[in-house]
């Protein structure tokens, strides 16, 4: 019987993306993020 | 590719410095791979998406509070942290063992919620009343030693002792009781299951 080959799933793995309100929910986190040096600590403070 | 690996390290350079486009064109132009290696390893979805997500949590606060080391290797380290979050989550999983309920197998046909749902509980508390009301029907002595036997539990020696009559009576009123429920039972076609 033939061998079977199958790039299926290698092809499935390239197609692979994160969804878009993951992104933008890093990119909005990443905006929200400051931190804040004060006497060699720092703080990290969330703002919205 | 030297082209592109001193494009991300002064990519990363804008974004420590202020400028938050740099990060979204390092997400944009490596997501794919990052997001295709961690699905390589977990093979769910869900699981991977929040990995994808806690590795630039992790990116973005390590360069925020300036602790990155540019040596040219945004992306391997990038990968170095999912790959370090993969294991997390592996080893979490090893204590507490979840089911994936996706495949053919599923764990839903051997455990069973043995609560009611919502429909079957209405109908349980249908009967119940129905089967109350019938009670309420009987006449009073048979009724007495119904509620006292089915309802509280009682032998028909307490039952005797409870109502002054000898255990035969109380076994006969009981009887007389289950008889009477059931020809009233019978005559309306009352549905008393469920």
């Amino acid at each position: 019987m033939a061998k079977l080959y199958t790039n299926d799933s290698i092809e499935k793995l390239n197609n692979l993306k994160p969804k878009e309100e993951t992104v933008n929910f890093l990119l909005n986190y990443s905006k929200a993020l400051s931190v804040i040096n004060c006497n060699k600590m720092k703080f990290e403070a969330l703002l919205n | 590719m030297q082209h592109e690996i001193l494009q991300d390290a002064a990519l990363v350079t804008n974004y420590i410095h202020g400028d938050e486009g740099a990060l979204e064109i390092l997400i944009t132009r490596h997501k794919q791979k990052i997001y295709s290696f961690i699905y390589s390893k977990v093979y769910d979805r869900d699981i991977t998406e929040d990995i994808f997500q806690d590795t630039f949590i992790k990116v973005i606060r390590t360069l925020k509070r300036g602790s990155y080391n540019e040596e040219g290797k945004f992306l391997p380290w990038v990968m170095r942290i999912a790959h370090n979050l993969v294991i997390d989550h592996f080893r979490k999983n090893n204590r507490m063992p979840k089911f994936d309920n996706s495949g053919e197998f599923s764990i839903f046909s051997v455990l069973s919620d043995s609560t009611l749902n919502a429909e079957k509980q209405i109908i349980k508390d249908q009967v119940e009343t129905d089967v109350r009301r019938l009670v309420d029907e009987l006449p009073e002595d048979q009724k007495e030693v119904l509620l006292m036997r089915i309802y509280n539990d009682m032998s028909f020696k307490e039952i005797s002792d409870k109502t002054g009559v000898s255990i035969n009576t109380a076994l006969g009123r009981m009887r007389y009781a289950l008889i009477n429920l059931r020809k009233i039972i019978e005559k309306h076609n009352i549905v008393l299951t469920n």
